[in-house]
C-alpha cells in the first residue's frame, strides 16, 4: 500500500487548527467590537497600518489567515464527506485551491504595506 | 485461512447524510467538524480586512462601516460562539494527542487542558491590551 | 420471584428463511444481578433454542459477546439489566458488520486487517540467545501496556462512523494495536507497519469521532492512539521528505 500524501494537508490543520483554538475567539470580539461602533483605538487605521508595516507582524497575519484557510479546508474535505458528498477529489481541489487562493492573495496584500 | 460456513451475509444500509443525527455524540463530532466552516469564513473576513489595510484609509473605514450591518453582527456573534465551541473541544481532545509521561504514570488531563485554558486567557488579555481595549 | 420481568427485543435473521432481519419480542423475567447476557441465555435455554450469539466469558475479558444494546455497541455480560431505563430492551448484532445468523456477525474483515498491522515483535537485529532476554523498565511498560488491553470485541468497529462510510478503514482495535508495537521498546518494525498504518485507508481514515474510546469496555483508547500515530507519522513523512528520513529495509 503506498502511504499518504495527507501529512502535508494534516499538519496545516493541525497546526491552523491549535492557532484558531488560541486567537480567534478574541480577534472575533475586536471584530465585533468595531461593527458596534465602537472600534479599540488599537484598530484604528493608523494604528493597524504601522503594525502591519512590521516583519513580525506579516509573519503573524499570515500565519494566522493562512494556517485558518487551510485547516477550513482540510476540515470542510472530511465533513463533506461525512455529509454523503463522494466526490472527495473534486472537494479537495476546490478546498485546497481556495486556500490556495487566498494564501497568495494574503503574500501579495502584506506586501503592499 | 478458514472456511466460510455463513450462506447468506445480510447487509445493513448505512444512510449517508443522515446517519450522524442519530446519536448525541455523531451530532456533537459533525458540529465540531463543522466549525471549521466559520473559521475559514472568518479567515476570508482578516483577508478582507488586509486588504481594507493595504488599500487604504478610505477603504479601511468602508470596511468597518460594513461591519456594522445587521448581517455582519449576526454572522460575527454566531462566529464567536463556533469559534469558543471550537476552542473548547480542540483542548478538550489535546490530551489524547499528547500524553505525557513521567516514571510510570501520565499526566492528568485536566492539566494539559487547564494549562491551554491558562495560556489562552492570557493570550487573549494580552492581544485586548495590544488593541487598546484594556487600558493599563 | 423475579427482580424485574423485561421484555428483549430481539433482531433475528435465518439465511435459509429470512430474505431480511425481523425483531422477535421475548418476555424475560430477571434477577437484580443479571446482565444482559443472563437476559438472553434465558432466551435460548427457556423461550427459544434457535437463538444464535456469541458468548464465552462472561466476565468481560475474552471479547465474544458484544452487541447493540438500545443502539449502542456494548459486551452484554457488562451491561446490568437493572442500569438500563427502559423495560423493553431492543438486541441487534454489532453494527457495521453483515449478519450471518441472528446476532452473529461475520468478522473476517477485521479478522484480515488485525494480521494486517503486523501485530508482533519485529526485529531488524535479532538478539543472540546468550544476550538473555530483552529487559524492560516499568516506565517502558507503562508507555504501551494501555494499548495491550484490546480484547478484540469489535464494540470500536461498530461505533465508528468512518468504518460505516468507508469499509476499507483498517479501524480503531488493528490501528491501536500497530501502535501497541510501535511503542513497545522490543519492538524495531516502525517502519515494517508504516506501509499499512500510514496509508489512506490506515490512520489518514480517521476523522477523530471519538467513538470507538467511548465505546471500548476497556479503556483502551484507540482513538488516542490513532492520533499519536498521525503526529509520529506526519513528523516522519516530513524527515523523509527532506532527505533525512531512516532508510527502509
Amino acid at each position: 500500500m503506498a502511504r499518504s500524501n495527507k501529512p502535508l494537508v494534516w499538519s496545516l490543520f493541525a497546526a491552523g487548527g491549535t492557532l484558531a483554538a488560541f486567537v480567534l475567539p478574541v480577534l472575533v470580539l475586536l471584530m465585533l467590537m468595531a461593527g458596534y461602533g465602537h472600534p479599540p483605538t488599537g484598530m484604528s487605521y493608523e494604528t493597524l497600518r504601522a503594525f502591519a508595516a512590521n516583519w513580525l507582524a506579516k509573519l503573524i497575519l499570515f500565519g494566522v489567515i493562512g494556517l485558518c484557510l487551510w485547516h477550513a479546508a482540510h476540515r470542510l474535505r472530511t465533513a463533506l464527506h461525512g455529509l454523503g458528498l463522494r466526490a472527495d477529489k473534486a472537494v479537495a481541489v476546490m478546498g485546497y485551491g481556495i486556500a490556495a487562493v487566498g494564501t497568495l492573495l494574503t503574500l501579495y496584500y502584506l506586501a503592499r504595506i | 485461512m478458514t472456511t466460510k460456513p455463513y450462506v447468506k451475509p445480510y447487509v445493513r444500509e448505512v444512510p449517508r447524510t443522515t446517519w450522524y443525527l442519530a446519536r448525541r455524540r455523531d451530532r456533537i463530532h459533525m458540529a465540531q467538524e463543522l466549525t471549521s466552516l466559520f473559521i475559514g469564513i472568518y479567515a476570508l473576513l482578516l483577508l478582507c480586512a488586509l486588504r481594507a489595510v493595504a488599500d487604504g484609509p478610505e477603504a479601511y473605514q468602508v470596511f468597518v462601516a460594513s461591519l456594522g450591518s445587521p448581517l455582519m453582527r449576526g454572522l460575527l456573534w454566531i462566529t464567536l460562539a463556533v469559534t469558543l465551541f471550537h476552542t473548547v473541544s480542540w483542548f478538550q481532545v489535546t490530551p489524547k494527542a499528547m500524553p505525557v509521561q513521567i516514571g510510570e504514570d501520565f499526566l492528568p488531563a485536566a492539566i494539559i487542558v487547564g494549562g491551554h485554558y491558562a495560556v489562552w486567557i492570557v493570550l487573549s488579555l494580552f492581544i485586548l491590551f495590544l488593541a487598546g481595549v484594556l487600558h493599563g | 420471584m423475579a427482580y424485574k420481568t423485561i421484555e428483549l427485543e430481539i433482531l433475528r435473521y435465518r439465511p435459509e428463511e429470512d430474505e431480511t432481519p425481523w425483531f422477535q419480542l421475548f418476555r424475560v423475567p430477571c434477577e437484580e444481578d443479571w446482565v444482559v447476557l443472563d437476559a438472553v441465555n434465558y432466551v435460548k435455554d427457556h423461550l427459544d433454542s434457535s437463538l444464535s450469539y456469541r458468548w464465552s466469558c462472561h466476565m468481560a475479558v475474552c471479547g465474544s459477546c458484544g452487541m447493540m444494546i438500545d443502539g449502542e455497541p456494548r459486551l452484554s455480560c457488562k451491561t446490568f439489566v437493572r442500569d438500563l431505563p427502559d423495560r423493553r430492551i431492543r438486541i441487534e448484532p454489532l453494527a457495521n458488520f453483515p449478519i450471518e445468523r441472528d446476532l452473529v456477525v461475520v468478522l473476517d474483515d477485521f479478522m484480515e486487517k488485525l494480521q494486517r498491522v503486523k501485530p508482533y515483535i519485529i526485529r531488524q537485529e535479532e538478539r543472540a540467545i546468550e544476550e538473555g532476554e530483552h529487559l524492560q523498565t516499568p516506565p517502558q511498560l507503562a508507555k504501551f501496556r494501555q494499548y495491550t488491553l484490546c480484547i478484540n470485541c469489535c464494540c470500536c468497529y461498530s461505533a465508528c462512523p468512518q468504518y460505516a462510510l468507508i469499509p476499507e478503514f483498517i479501524g480503531p482495535a488493528a490501528l491501536a494495536l500497530a501502535h501497541r508495537y510501535n511503542l513497545d521498546s522490543r519492538d524495531q518494525g516502525r517502519e515494517d507497519r508504516e506501509d499499512v498504518v500510514a496509508s489512506n485507508v490506515g490512520i489518514w481514515d480517521c476523522a477523530f469521532a471519538d467513538a470507538c474510546s467511548q465505546v471500548c469496555p476497556k479503556h483502551v483508547d484507540p482513538a488516542g492512539a490513532i492520533q499519536q500515530m498521525k503526529i509520529s507519522s506526519t513528523l516522519h513523512w516530513y524527515l523523509d521528505h527532506l532527505g533525512l528520513g531512516r532508510k527502509k529495509r
